[in-house]
């Protein structure tokens, strides 16, 4: 039985809540925030019932034609739940966060508005169904998130702005033409096919590689890969929440997950090997992992350090994809929701500091966890996970990648992993000793830079709860990865049917 | 291609009602306009009352159209036969010409209230009602005659509304359009006259039948093309459109951009069809003109110090994608699949840049009329001032952008794939260049909107209904682009 309404309910919950929001008045706060979290709840729900009925097999479509030979997909399969839910979970924190941090804060209506836009296109493009769907989606993600880039109207927004936009938009022409490449091969062409582009693969050898630079050169764009990563850093100007939004929920990881999609639903595998591309995409990926881990340590300040390493642990998910072999594959998708998690909670930290104690540098943390301890907390167990230490989520992934590397006898990447690993606990570890080990404000010495009494506890209650909640979920994605529906479990059950179809 | 544009035996003769909906096609919109002269409406009912048999009566074709094929009607009148014809494509772009129409005409009477432009506002009414009426009779018409009367027709109706603003510059940019259009018309007429001289026909399928290549029908399709080319200020000739946009009034702007221009590109593929068809240089030639416009336009627009200029700039390099499309309409050795993807593709964008134009002339009149200023520094901080203007601005850029999911993206994935298939990848870049070229231009305008250290203004509010319309407009661009195959189910196949 095919619920072809489930996946475009879902869809439309937050276009809906978009909808809505844009009509309401500016001042009608308590409103816009009941709609908010309604539409964040039942989200989650309605991505719930899907990763049921995932698991008992179904696969529910929702299509419809736009001209001849192209159709607009809306498909429920086991990777775009996976990734649904991973931006569902998250938008329901984030806009919990976003709530309280713009407390007070001038255009919420615009933020809110263009916020829900901007998680509906994230679930567009976990639930498309073919390319021509996903690129939909995929530009709309770039229109909705440019109002939250430049949210705050400075100068300085607006510039970076001008850089994302140039990056995404020069991307997505570079993606359209891949995709028009590929549908004037193929005609139409669902992410479902079985059989892959393979047989292709006798006379176009040349254009297949062709539009597989485009392709994932287009998303490499989003997903931050080095060179490309230009328009990341830059846009740490923006509001935590949108920093959150475009590290840990939507942007950075469409990028990610539209490459996923280009190798194991449109290409295959096996057709990538063949071709040759998933040397040079790990090669890429090292370059970017090692790249952004050194760019991090050099940074003096907390969120342009935390923006580097992003860049760096984004390519784990592109790394462990171009590992052939299953642990490779279940690595990488896990790593795509243990980031998220692991990252969110990093930002939502530092945001907090930031609108607390007015805390920017990395050498003003000193003692803050004796006057934030529960934020110091959660921060500590985002480090430890990006580090990869037991038994944190982060520690899963590395694991999986370590011996996905081994099994596809790529021994230079445990190398970089290891290196990895280490630039990862020189950039987090001396944060991490400030806030615990070092005396500062909180002891008596000196003052914060700007504190802000924003709440009974150690902040406002809006801010701190989805920081705990994120932190708690990077522990429990760890520790209980054996569970069924776990991150792990639902990652080996998508690369179980990848490599046994 | 004739058969594409409806030059051929009909099935079925009309029946009785459908020769009613023609005349209320045709006569009611002339007969509303001298109502509206008469009354001056100053409520939006009223327009929409009379807008509404209109509506009916183009529904009503395109529905026999679908019932009985290809409506065909001849008269002789004086000696000269007068035939017309109704296929899928003059449906849609009489669908088109009358929705566009009824929201400019609805959009009016708030625009006329809040700006006072005096007396002389009541003439608006029935020469916005001759002009839709011209249109119409242009999609329709099947003989050179009748095409070159209602060209002349709308051209006056146009020249009028573009002089009524009554401004010394709207004058002299009103004057000088009215005396290349008739450049144009006397170009297209001689070309007409050759025709008609040497192969005696009159009839577009007459001629059809008749016509050779050679000398003279070179010679006469050059004419007609330069001609026509003026009039739909196809690059370079379009030099004269950017002072005229600049000093209309709003409604009259969006009518213009969205549709007069467009009604000579159409008549320019038609005639072509029929007199060049398989000829490689001149749709070459076209279509590289085609790129520079869309080049020069998005650099124009770019430059661009004042939001109507911008807008109007705009349409421009927005000519230039359809232009890009002429070899794969007119040329040799054509696949056929390429063809009828370039076919849906040109249609495509044409409507989506006539909603999205119209919804931007209007968004851009309103965020004028609220700011009171024209330059695009004085569009400071309407962000938060102006959102609901500005996000309807937002939305038609997204069409004229080609980003999904608008028809512009659908119309410019058509025209890729038809030109990918071609194998033109100058084409190709082209296209996919005026995308950048438009967000550089478009999202200029989004900068200064965010700008939040602007002083603040005071706002002349707006009429009701004023932005409604336009944002039905942008949305109808957007669902345009989600449903291409329900309008263009009508153009399919050989207009059978």
């Amino acid at each position: 039985m095919n619920a072809a309404w489930l996946p475009l309910t879902t869809l439309a919950t937050s276009l809906l809540a978009a909808a809505v929001i844009f009509l309401l008045p500016e001042e009608a706060r308590r409103l816009r925030t009941s709609i908010n979290l309604l539409a964040a709840v039942s989200k989650i729900i309605l991505v719930a019932l899907m990763v049921v009925r995932v698991s008992q097999g179904y696969e529910d479509t929702f299509s419809f034609q736009i001209v001849g030979g192209v159709e607009f997909v809306l498909r429920a399969d086991a990777l775009g739940v996976m990734f649904a839910g991973l931006s569902s979970l998250l938008w329901l924190c984030t806009t919990i966060y976003a709530i309280g941090y713009l407390e007070g804060a001038a255009n919420r209506k615009r933020f809110f508005g263009f916020f829900s836009l901007c998680v509906a296109s994230t679930l567009g493009i976990a639930l498309a169904g073919n390319l021509f769907t996903f690129l939909i989606f995929y530009e709309m993600l770039t229109l909705s998130t440019y109002p939250l880039v430049v949210h705050s109207g400075t100068a300085k927004a607006l510039a970076a702005g001008r850089v994302y936009l140039r990056y995404t938009l020069t991307a997505g022409v570079v993606l359209l033409l891949g995709v028009v490449l590929l549908y004037s091969l193929t005609n139409d062409y669902s992410f479902a096919s079985e059989e892959g582009l393979s047989p292709y693969l006798n006379d176009h050898r040349g254009l297949l590689t062709l539009i597989f630079v485009l392709l994932v050169g287009g998303l490499a764009v989003k997903a931050a890969m080095v060179p490309l990563h230009g328009w990341l850093p830059r846009a740490m100007v923006a509001p935590a929440p949108v920093s959150a939004l475009l590290h840990a929920v939507a942007v950075v990881k469409a990028g990610a997950f539209g490459i996923l999609r280009v190798i194991y639903d449109l290409y295959g595998i096996e057709l990538s090997v063949q071709l040759g591309v998933t040397t040079w995409l790990a090669v890429a990926a090292s370059i970017t992992i090692i790249y952004g881990s050194l760019r991090a340590i050099a940074q003096q300040e907390l969120k342009p350090r935390l923006a580097f390493s992003t860049i760096s642990q984004v390519s784990y998910v592109v790394l462990g994809v171009s590992l052939f072999g299953p642990f490779g594959t279940i690595g990488a998708l896990a790593h795509l929701l243990h980031q998220g998690f692991m990252k969110v909670t990093l930002f939502f930290c530092a945001g907090n500091y930031a609108e607390e104690l007015g805390i920017h540098r990395i050498d003003e943390m000193d003692g803050a966890g004796k006057r934030m301890p529960l934020t110091s907390l959660a921060f500590t167990v985002g480090a430890l996970g990006m580090i990869g230490l037991p038994p944190i989520a982060g520690f899963i992934t590395k694991w999986y990648l370590g011996v996905g590397a081994i099994q596809a006898e790529m021994y230079w990447v445990v190398a970089v992993l290891v290196a990895s690993s280490t630039l990862n606990a020189v950039y987090f570890l001396p944060i991490v000793h400030r806030l615990w080990f070092r005396e500062g404000p909180a002891h008596g010495k000196g003052a914060w830079p700007k504190e802000q009494r924003l709440g009974r506890l150690e902040t406002h209650g809006w801010l701190l709860w989805p920081a705990v909640f994120t932190a708690l979920v990077s522990i429990g994605a760890g520790l209980l990865a054996g569970l069924p529906f776990s991150p792990l479990d639902w990652a080996t059950r998508v690369a179980v049917g990848e490599y046994l179809p | 291609m004739i058969e594409r544009f409806g030059l051929h035996e009909s099935t079925f003769d009309p029946l009785w009602y459908t020769h009613w909906a023609l005349a209320a096609t045709l006569v009611l919109p002339i007969l509303a306009g001298l109502l509206g002269a008469r009354c001056a409406p100053r409520r939006l009912f009223p327009v929409a009352l009379a807008c509404l048999p209109i509506l009916l009566a183009g529904a009503l074709l395109v529905f026999d159209y679908q019932q009985a094929g290809l409506l065909r009607w001849q008269w002789q009148v004086a000696g000269v036969e007068i035939s017309l014809r109704f296929n899928g494509l003059s449906g849609l772009m009489l669908m088109i010409t009358q929705w566009v129409g009824a929201a400019a005409a609805l959009y009016t009477p708030g625009h006329l209230r809040i700006t006072h432009p005096g007396k002389r506002a009541r003439w608006l009414w029935p020469l916005m009602g001759v002009l839709i009426s011209s249109l119409s009779l242009i999609w329709l018409a099947a003989d050179l005659l009748t095409l070159y009367a209602a060209l002349e027709l709308m051209g006056l109706a146009a020249v009028g509304m573009l002089l009524l603003s009554g401004k010394p510059a709207a004058l002299k940019a009103g004057i000088r359009y009215l005396l290349l259009a008739l450049v144009g018309s006397l170009a297209y007429l001689l070309g007409v006259a050759l025709l008609l001289g040497y192969w005696g026909a009159l009839g577009l399928q007459a001629l059809a039948e008749v016509v050779e290549p050679g000398p003279v029908t070179w010679v006469a399709a050059a004419l007609i093309g330069a001609g026509l080319a003026l009039k739909a200020a196809l690059f370079p000739l379009h030099g004269w459109l950017t002072p005229v946009h600049e000093n209309a009034w709003t409604p009259v702007s969006a009518l213009h951009a969205a549709l007069v221009i467009k009604a000579s590109l159409f008549i320019l593929l038609m005639l072509w069809s029929i007199l060049l068809p398989g000829t490689l240089l001149a749709p070459r030639f076209v279509a590289w003109l085609g790129m520079l416009a869309i080049v020069w336009g998005g650099l124009i627009a770019w430059r661009a110090d004042s939001l109507k200029t911008l807008v109007a700039s705009s349409t421009v390099g927005q000519l230039g994608y359809l232009m890009v499309a002429f070899p794969l309409l007119l040329g040799p050795s054509i696949t056929p699949l390429a063809e009828a993807l370039a076919w849906e593709g040109f249609w495509l964008h044409l409507m989506g840049h006539s909603l999205a134009k119209a919804a931007m002339f209007m968004a851009a009149g309103n965020l004028i009329i609220a700011t009171g200023e024209s330059s695009l520094r004085g569009l400071s901080g309407t962000s938060r001032r102006l959102p609901l203007s500005l996000l309807i601005f937002g939305i038609a850029a997204v069409t004229l952008m080609g980003l999904p999911p608008s028809a512009g993206f659908t119309a410019k994935w058509l025209l890729l794939q038809a030109l990918v298939i071609s194998q033109q990848w100058v084409a190709v870049a082209a296209l996919l260049a005026g995308t950048l070229l438009t967000a550089a231009y478009v999202f200029r305008v989004f900068r200064y909107s965010f700008d939040e250290t602007a002083p603040r203004h005071q706002y002349q509010p707006l009429a009701p209904g004023m932005d409604i319309i336009a944002l039905c407009l942008a949305l109808a661009a957007f669902a345009l682009g989600l449903l291409a195959h329900l309008p263009l189910a009508l153009i399919q196949g050989g207009g059978v």
